[in-house]
């Protein structure tokens, strides 16, 4: 069972093992759509998938245990691009990505797309900035960069403040979706289901740092990515759409766009004091594919998609993946890996979610509700068990018995949960898509808990405070660090504070505040210096924070229509001014630095910091 | 020593031209055809409009072919100054 130890063996033969791995989880897969033939009820099913594919995590981050340092914080550097970019492609889409996404571009239609370009686009940066850069320098976590490139323990601290406040955000949201989703797979109450969620996120990272939650991550992105894919594919070839939808909705989006005039989408809406009837579930009153007119619409997209890039570019959780692969060349193949396999579920969602819209819309269709009776409508088996749960939700306010346009509200998740029912696919479709989302959300908070608990034992604990700690020392409190914040998160998540795409696009503005220019100027403008740094981080994550409160909470008008979700245009804007004329107006940086900095620049040749440090 | 200098130069040179090159098209697809949708979305292409298509799939598809364009010529000055990993 030395499957998962270090050895060239074990690489050799990863596209056997997750291959095997693959082929295991489609033959269980097949099974559940037997036993359900054969008369197992749905909620065994969904059981069965979760608590299946969690045993498996588990299992595989038993045998990834470690001791060794730079196996723990960078999985001993010898991931394969291919396989990191599955990794990272995990760790990068979200349970809001998995299960919220499609529903965002259901209900928002063109302007939400502007999380799918911005996603996407940011891997652009990553590549051509950042990735191969960082893996040159060798560094263990991304305020290791910081502070050795700028020097100084003020440097490192301000990236590690950064870090954490932008992962912590993030994470919560991520233990909240393990939450919601074990809590429906297995009828435990919400507070049950986030410690549960925490659990298995644990298991997977605890034992082996970086190198179990690189393998466990691998074989969740190959759930996740198999989750989603085949209802959509399945669904497809049954409703007449063919079976790769991706090249044919164009028909699809042209009919929802003829339809829409005539079901009054965008004209009738519901009264405020109606949609607040039903909290949490909104009607559908904005066009498919037509963008709003004017330069403030475009503004608004742009700005929006331009977060999510710069943000991407600055997260740390996706920055310290490529510190995982064997070489430079192979941290920048790895992008590119990394892109297409995010670039695999998000051209997915866009499609998904017209077809679902076309299904509930087109009156030739047998699945329609618009325009239908409610009677009709009520007896829907989907309707009524979504509607149980506070879904789904309609009321005939005008009393003419026709379901219409405003009349119909739903939460944005059903897209990728209900869509399934409402072809009439076997359940077994409903446990496949559970474990997909479950895979999804753990991925995205194990990344992002291991970011922040490494941040802190290596940058903090290690380099500030105890420089002189053994090896052995230093794992444990990475590893009591790492239950205490998973600890932390869980409860906050049980608050049910926020909501969860609120906070996911605030951590990508937290972070493009803080971290973006200091680390790109850091690798690509040698007069960068620690002065400039240090101004760069107070100042921009200051502004951006400032900016955040005054939009959301102290009443400001936001500024040409930056609202809270792009803050961190402000942030990063500031930041970058500050660290510019801080820089040149203080000491360049000593020859020794600037000596690194072209060291960095080259593939070739030993890496700046030592393979132990 | 001297010549080592000069192929860094060459090297860091060609690597930030690469870099402004990939930049420039990722801006445009980014940012500047969504800022036209409206006007783009009356052109129709396999049957989408074709404001909506770039969001939903046209720019994603560049930015995926773009990269792997990328590591290869990235690759390529890499071999070429010398200073490529062995």
């Amino acid at each position: 069972m030395a499957m998962f130890k270090k050895g060239s063996s074990f690489i050799e033969n990863l596209p056997k093992i997750y291959g095997l791995y693959t082929g295991g989880f489609l033959l269980f897969f097949a099974l559940m759509a037997i036993f359900e033939q054969m008369g197992m009820g749905a909620d065994t099913i969904g059981i069965l998938f979760v608590s299946f594919t969690i045993v498996i995590y588990a299992v595989i981050g038993w045998l990834s245990r470690t001791m060794q340092v730079d196996a723990y914080y960078v999985a001993g550097r010898q991931v394969p691009p291919v396989f990191n970019g599955m990794a990272t492609a995990a760790d990068w889409m979200s349970g809001a990505s998995f299960v919220a996404m499609a529903g965002g571009i259901f209900l928002g239609g063109h302007a939400y797309l502007a999380f799918v370009v911005g996603w996407t686009g940011g891997y652009v940066l990553v590549a051509t900035l950042m990735a191969p850069y960082l893996r040159k320098f060798g560094c263990y976590t991304v305020p290791d960069f910081i502070g050795t490139r700028y020097g100084g323990n003020l440097t490192r601290l301000l990236a590690v403040i950064v870090l954490v406040v932008a992962s912590f955000t993030y994470v919560t949201a991520q233990i909240n979706a393990t939450g919601t989703i074990a809590a429906r797979a297995l009828d435990i109450p919400f507070e049950v289901g986030v410690w549960f969620g925490l659990l298995g996120i644990l298991i997977c990272s605890m034992l082996g740092g970086m190198r179990a939650v690189t393998w466990t991550q691998v074989a969740q992105y190959i759930v996740l990515i198999i989750a989603y894919l085949i209802p959509v594919f399945w669904m497809s070839s049954k409703q007449g759409f063919g079976i790769f939808p991706h090249f044919e909705y164009g028909a699809a989006v042209q009919r929802i766009m003829d339809l829409e005039p005539v079901l009054g989408v965008g004209v009738l809406k519901p009264t405020g004091e109606v949609a607040s009837q039903f909290p949490g579930l909104k009607a559908l009153t904005t066009l498919h594919a037509t963008p709003g007119e004017g330069p403030i619409n475009a503004f608004r997209f742009v700005t929006l998609a331009a977060c999510m890039m710069i943000g991407t570019a600055s997260l740390p959780h996706i920055l310290m993946r490529y510190f995982t692969t064997p070489s430079v060349r192979a941290a920048r193949a790895s992008v590119a890996w990394s892109l297409f396999f995010i670039f695999l579920l998000y051209f997915t969602a866009p499609a998904l979610a017209t077809f679902t819209k076309l299904q509930l819309l087109d009156p030739n269709l047998s699945t329609s509700i618009i325009g239908k009776s409610f009677a009709d409508v009520e007896a829907l088996t989907w309707i009524q068990k979504w509607s149980e749960i506070g879904m789904v939700a309609m009321k005939d306010f005008n009393g003419d018995g026709i379901l219409q346009i405003n009349e119909f509200f739903l939460r944005g998740d059903i897209v990728v949960l209900a869509t399934p029912e409402m072809a009439g696919l076997p359940y077994v479709i409903s446990g496949l898509v559970a474990a997909g989302g479950m895979a999804a959300a753990m991925s995205t908070a194990d990344g992002l808990l291991l970011a922040i608990a490494n941040a802190l034992s290596h940058d903090l604990y290690y380099k500030i405070i105890d420089p002189k700690a053994e090896t052995r020392k230093r794992l444990l409190v990475a590893r009591v660090l790492l239950f205490g914040i998973g600890a932390l998160g869980a409860f906050v998540a049980s608050l049910k504070l926020t909501g969860i795409l609120g906070a996911v696009a605030w951590a990508f503005c937290f972070a493009m505040s803080g971290l973006f220019f200091p680390l790109v100027l850091g690798v690509w403008w040698k007069r960068a210096n620690r002065a400039g740094a240090i101004a760069g981080m107070i100042i921009g994550f200051g502004c951006g924070t400032w900016y955040l409160y005054m939009v959301k909470w102290g009443g400001m008008v936001p500024w040409y229509g930056l609202d809270h979700l792009r803050f961190g245009i402000i942030g990063a804007s500031a930041s970058l001014i500050a660290m510019i004329v801080v820089s040149l107006l203080t000491k360049e940086p000593d020859a020794e630095t600037q000596a690194m900095v072209d060291e960095v620049r080259i593939p070739k040749g030993q890496t700046i910091l030592g393979s132990q440090h | 020593m001297a010549t080592d200098t000069a192929q860094r130069e060459a090297h860091w040179h060609r690597t930030r031209n690469l870099m402004f090159v990939h930049l420039a098209i990722w801006f445009i697809f980014a940012f500047v055809v969504h800022w036209f949708a409206p006007q783009l979305n009356k052109i129709s292409f396999l049957g989408f409009p074709v404001g909506f298509y770039m969001a939903a799939q046209g720019s994603l598809a560049v930015f995926v072919i773009q990269l792997f364009v990328f590591v290869k010529q990235q690759d390529k000055i890499d071999r070429e100054t010398g200073m490529a990993e062995d």
